[in-house]
């Protein structure tokens, strides 16, 4: 087993008399692509934001990278990179505008983001772009340049909520290959998604439903324990008795 | 009989972008009929065009036999419009929002009750709640109520489950289908791939420009080539090594396989296996496999 870069014990978080998280207990390991599912309203994107550092949980512990999520939340936001399909980039910003600024916020030198740019505009094939506004880009290259952008910084964690919702099924197998490809450079993926063949991309996985992780296995073990082919059919047997909605 | 909908080499241009490039299409009465594409396909100016909230630069399209440009007030008070973003009044409750709508469109909820009641029945309890404090999945089957309640004769739902998880899905399809058969005709985009099956034709769109339209059956039996299932312990290093195959025509991951197809029709499956072992792979499994519409989807983006 290798290092372990997210530990959570019983973590938990109330709002009033609504338990949003519900003593979620797990371990992700460094370059694990772990796949975070759940229905709506299931609770993820709670966890997600204590994991984040955003929101301080009501009772349990947590580590990322190293960092207590009570305490180290600001050393947390520096060692991990985040991404979502709706706050990705800034629109009316160019493309290398936009990894100036956010080179600069996670406290690159001047150098190391002129050469992570150069790398980052090569890889993605987007060097005739690098002066046009990111609301020109189609959103498949969006996505693609925002995922980029957050491991820039090579943080330790990067955490994707549903990154590839609306993309052609061409761009999305390209934006997993660059998931793939930051997992072997050793950055860790924690991912959200509601396409299920994407969860068959993932090394484990787990599945929230009304609060609560009810699952969490590889993919293949998953299907063998619920005696079903596909990820859609485990994801339909435990989630349809989910009580509530978001 | 008529079509519900006719679109004639319909043309929408934003400044510098073609967003819709000259797309045609009918929808007959009664069917589902699906748009399938990514974000930025140019499906939802499409679906403006038809409920008449945008006007076209070019072509020319009907719905119900009225003109989109010149019959737009008939059209209005015929179709029902689900946007991708949730519209209702936030701060009207849940039967306050009905009422409105039904009031708009000079009826009342009890009038087509029976069309709404299904799904009604499981927004009741949270009547008087206010449209903003609802889930999302409370809100998507409000909104398809509001869609409904004057009886139109077409109903758009421009991405009813984008950002819904499988199990909500598949609820809101089940809910369509029973919308058929009442025999209203549905229009209906998505950018997931296999909710295309539950369409009786699809047309798969991509940058303005329409790909193919046929029934889901149709254009899977399009595909030219024969598909093969592969697996390896290490997926990311399988799908790799195809790609610098020589003898694979396309390769890419595919769920828990990668999908192949080769250049030449006869398969030497051996010969494919002792291949990907030289190249250091175990755990190897290859079998043929049948199409899907993402294959088909995948194999017209490509060309």
């Amino acid at each position: 087993m290798g290092e372990t870069v997210i530990k959570t014990d019983k973590l938990t978080k109330r709002f009033g008399d609504f338990i949003a998280a519900d003593e979620i207990t797990f371990e992700v390991e460094k370059g694990e692509i772990f796949g975070f599912l759940g229905a709506n309203g299931a609770g993820k994107t709670t966890a997600m934001r204590m994991l984040c550092g955003l929101s301080i949980p009501s009772s349990g512990s947590a580590t990322i990278a190293g960092f207590d999520v009570y305490k180290q939340t600001e050393q947390i936001k520096r060692n991990i990179g985040y991404m979502s399909q709706k706050f990705s980039l800034y629109e009316d910003l160019t493309v290398i505008e936009n990894i100036k600024f956010f080179g600069g916020i996670y406290g690159l030198t001047n150098l190391q983001i002129k050469t992570k740019s150069d790398e980052l505009l090569h890889n993605l094939g987007l060097e005739q772009e690098a002066k046009k506004l990111v609301a020109s880009l189609p959103l498949g290259w969006k996505q693609k340049l925002s995922f980029s952008v957050a491991v820039l910084h090579e943080p330790k964690i990067v955490f994707l909520d549903e990154p590839t919702g609306g993309v052609d099924p061409v761009t999305r197998r390209q934006f997993w290959d660059l998931i793939y490809n930051a997992a072997d450079r050793g950055v860790t993926i924690f991912v959200t998604t509601h396409y299920m063949d994407e969860a068959e991309y993932c090394n484990r996985i787990s599945l929230m439903v009304d609060g609560k992780i009810k699952a969490l296995d590889t993919p293949r073990n998953l299907k063998n324990t619920f005696g079903v082919e596909t990820m859609d059919e485990v994801f339909y047997k435990l989630a349809r008795g989910a009580k509530r909605g978001d | 009989m008529e079509a519900a909908v006719i679109v004639k080499d319909l043309t929408k241009v934003y400044g510098e972008t073609t967003a819709v490039d000259a797309v045609s299409f009918s929808v007959n009465q009664g069917e589902i009929f699906g748009l399938i594409g990514p974000d930025g396909a140019g499906k939802t100016s499409i679906f403006r065009v038809l409920t008449t909230l945008l006007l076209p630069d070019g072509g020319s399209a009907t719905v119900d036999g009225f003109d989109v440009v010149e019959d737009y007030s008939q059209i209005r008070s015929r179709v029902g419009y689900m946007p991708g973003k949730f519209s209702l009044y936030q701060d009207l409750s849940v039967e306050e929002n009905l009422n409105f709508f039904a009031t708009l469109f000079n009826t009342t909820i009890k009038e087509n009750y029976h069309l709404i009641k299904d799904i009604y029945v499981q927004l009741e309890p949270f009547k008087t709640r206010r449209a903003g404090k609802l889930s999302g999945g409370m809100k998507q089957k409000l909104a398809l109520c509001c869609a409904l309640i004057h009886k139109p004769t077409v109903l758009f739902l421009d991405e009813p489950t984008t950002g819904v998880d499988p199990v909500s899905r598949k609820e809101f399809w089940e809910m369509l289908k029973q919308l058929k058969a009442q025999n209203i005709t549905i229009v209906v985009s998505t950018p997931y791939m296999d909710e295309a099956n539950l369409c009786d034709r699809i047309a798969l769109i991509q940058g303005g420009k329409i790909l193919s339209v046929n029934t889901p059956g149709n254009i899977i039996k399009a595909y030219p080539n024969q598909l093969y299932a592969i697996k390896a312990d290490n997926m990311h290093a399988l799908l790799k090594i195809l790609n610098g195959y020589d003898e694979v025509l396309a390769s890419y991951a595919f769920g828990e396989f990668a999908h192949a197809s080769f250049k030449n029709k006869t398969v030497d499956l051996e010969g494919v296996k002792s291949y990907l072992t030289k190249k250091e792979l175990t755990g190897i499994e290859l079998k043929k496999t049948g199409t899907t519409i993402e294959d088909s989807f995948i194999k017209l983006l490509k060309d």
